[in-house]
């Protein structure tokens, strides 16, 4: 019965200390993209709202000028708009298809990126695209090895590219592993690729106070230069981050309450367990009482014994749940996880709570035997 | 100090109604020696748990040192019982997860008496009763008449004015009971008073007020001969 405790403590902390992890690693990829962030996308998707328009709607292209004129609002920092494509890229005999960033020298600043060779896209007209581009690290020690690439004429597409530049390793930002990408210039891009459209545009915010107005700018601005259709979607950062922050929370909760069921019982065991205590001790309650214990005392007597077991269980539970959790932080060093303070002072109140409410049935029991039937009992 | 009048107490046993007492009426002084006789079935026992507590009658007053016991909560029922009554069993009853000196300090510990002076008078009892060596013990390691000294020990650590004792010897080989009721007659020569229930003639004999009991009534009583 001590173990049913302690297993549900430990799992409740446990499953807990996942969730939680799962939140805070999730939150951590996030931030890692940039900070006061807004995506702007073409396209209108509601997330929230009524039935698909009767008529269909066609968007507009999110074209360069349309990027570049949200850089005059005053709640806006940095613009980049991004283009993708595929392209073959070689080098000498090497060659490689590989996913083809199209952008400008803000997306440095927006994505936190670093250099590990040579430099970024240089400012300039961007416009008007140089032949220039940045390699991803890996796709560099692929085709390059460990010469360096800078001043070499590579291969992307049809046309040539002199490289400037090798990005640092940085990993996986949000699906788009920037070591396996060639950044160059958009308008180089939107030329390589032969369309005026962009993907996408980067907009990062003046300050974390600044993101809903430049939300508000970004969306008049587009919808003026589209002739009063609003016909793209803002995200931002913030907000994505607080939606999975709740999807996570939710899910934390629902878990750790589906675990909480086997506190309850371990609860409903301790509840045998005292039963046959006092069914057991029978006569020596009824001695107690012979001796002059007041019904009261007896009542907090084992109340106070099955509050014992549930401390000794839940301790138990902690212990396990530390160690669990110290040899899965070993195992899986990359996943923050860690059982929050909470969680810990909930599983151990709810186990002396489940102590308490299943001690009573007993307790009550031995309290109001009558004595001279309970010492007649042998 | 004991006035008891028109006691009844029936007990349901399956379908039937048993009248274990029939308007039983009794008065004990202070420092008095009584045995209550009778054949088994006679009420002996349950005449002995109403005095002392553990049993309620279903009609008639029972007053303790002039406090009505019939209309007493169950606090202060359990509180008479501590500080008024000690009993003695036929079987004993003691803890058996305890050492003697344990189980003779038990109503101490639920009166709340601070630990040193409960050692003084635990010591200070089992040494009256001749344990001391024995102090450390535990019920399996004592014999029945040392026991049965614990259990008296127990019985009277709260300096009750009042022995209860149902059978005591009950359970003892002879000598064994020689010592117990030797240990009680010592106690009853000092002022508390004794009533003893036994259906050992030879017992019930060395007490000066003898009292039968038939069916549930006294039928004699030597104090009113």
């Amino acid at each position: 019965m001590l173990l049913a405790m302690a297993i549900g403590v430990a799992s409740v902390i446990l499953l807990t200390a996942l969730g939680e992890g799962a939140r805070l690693y999730v939150t951590r990829e996030f931030t890692s993209l940039g900070t006061n962030l807004l995506i702007v996308l073409p396209g209108r998707s509601e997330t929230t709202g009524g039935p698909p328009p009767l008529l269909g709607e066609t968007p507009r292209d999110l074209t360069l000028e349309d990027a570049l004129s949200l850089k005059r609002s005053s709640a806006v920092r940095r613009v980049a708009p991004i283009t993708v494509g595929s392209a073959p890229v070689s080098w000498k005999h090497r060659d490689r298809e590989v996913t083809i960033l199209g952008s400008t020298p803000d997306l440095f600043d927006i994505r936190h990126l670093s250099m590990a060779q040579g430099r970024f896209i240089p400012k300039g007209d961007p416009t008007r695209g140089s032949a220039v581009c940045v390699m991803g690290h890996k796709l560099k020690k692929e085709l390059f090895g460990n010469d360096s690439p800078l001043g070499e004429w590579a291969r992307i597409g049809d046309r040539r590219f002199r490289v400037i530049g090798v990005l640092a390793k940085k990993g996986q930002s949000l699906g788009l592993d920037m070591g396996d990408v060639v950044v160059i210039p958009v308008a180089s891009a939107q030329a390589l690729f032969n369309t005026s459209a962009l993907f996408r545009i980067m907009v990062q915010a003046n300050s974390r106070d600044a993101i809903p107005k430049a939300k508000k700018a970004i969306l008049s601005m587009i919808r003026e230069r589209h002739e009063g259709e609003d016909d793209i979607t803002v995200i931002t950062q913030d907000a994505l981050l607080s939606t999975f922050d709740r999807i996570f929370t939710a899910l934390t909760l629902s878990v750790a309450g589906i675990a909480s069921i086997s506190l309850a019982v371990a609860g409903i065991l301790i509840m045998n367990v005292m039963l046959i205590a006092v069914s057991q001790r029978t006569t020596e309650i009824g001695l107690l009482k012979a001796v002059g214990s007041p019904g009261r005392q007896i009542l907090s007597l084992f109340l106070a014994e099955s509050v014992i077991l549930s401390i000794i269980g839940a301790a138990f539970g902690l212990v396990i749940a530390f160690f669990a959790t110290w040899a899965l932080a070993r195992a899986f060093p990359s996943f923050p996880i860690s059982a929050p303070m909470w969680a810990l002072g909930a599983a151990t109140g709810v186990s002396l709570l489940t102590g308490l409410i299943f001690g009573v049935l007993p307790a009550r029991r031995a309290a109001r035997l009558d004595p001279v039937q309970a010492l007649s009992r042998r | 100090m004991i006035y008891l009048a028109g006691i009844e107490r029936v007990f349901q046993v399956g379908d039937e109604a048993v009248h274990a007492l029939r308007n039983v009426d009794m008065t004990v002084e202070p420092g008095e020696y009584i045995a209550i006789m009778g054949p088994s079935g006679s009420g002996k026992s349950t005449l002995l748990n109403i005095i002392g507590l553990l049993d309620r009658p279903d009609k008639g007053i029972y007053r303790l040192e002039n406090v009505d016991t019939t209309d007493l909560t169950d606090d202060e029922q359990a509180s008479v019982r501590r500080h008024k009554i000690g009993f003695v069993f036929q079987f004993f009853y003691l803890v058996p997860r305890l050492t003697a000196a344990e189980n003779v300090a038990l109503p101490l510990i639920l009166a709340g008496v601070a630990p040193s002076e409960r050692e003084a008078r635990v010591r200070a009892a089992l040494a009256a009763t001749g344990l001391s060596d024995r102090a450390k013990h535990r019920p399996d390691q004592l014999s029945g008449g040392q026991r049965q000294r614990v259990a008296i020990a127990r019985a009277t650590i709260m300096r009750p004015p009042v022995i209860l004792a149902d059978e005591p010897t009950g359970n003892l080989d002879r000598a064994s009971g020689k010592d117990v009721i030797q240990t009680l007659e010592g106690l009853n020569k000092e002022g508390i008073t004794l009533i003893l229930v036994t259906h050992d003639p030879d017992l019930g004999n060395r007490a000066p007020r003898k009292l039968q009991m038939v069916d549930g009534r006294i039928s004699g009583d030597t104090e009113t001969l």
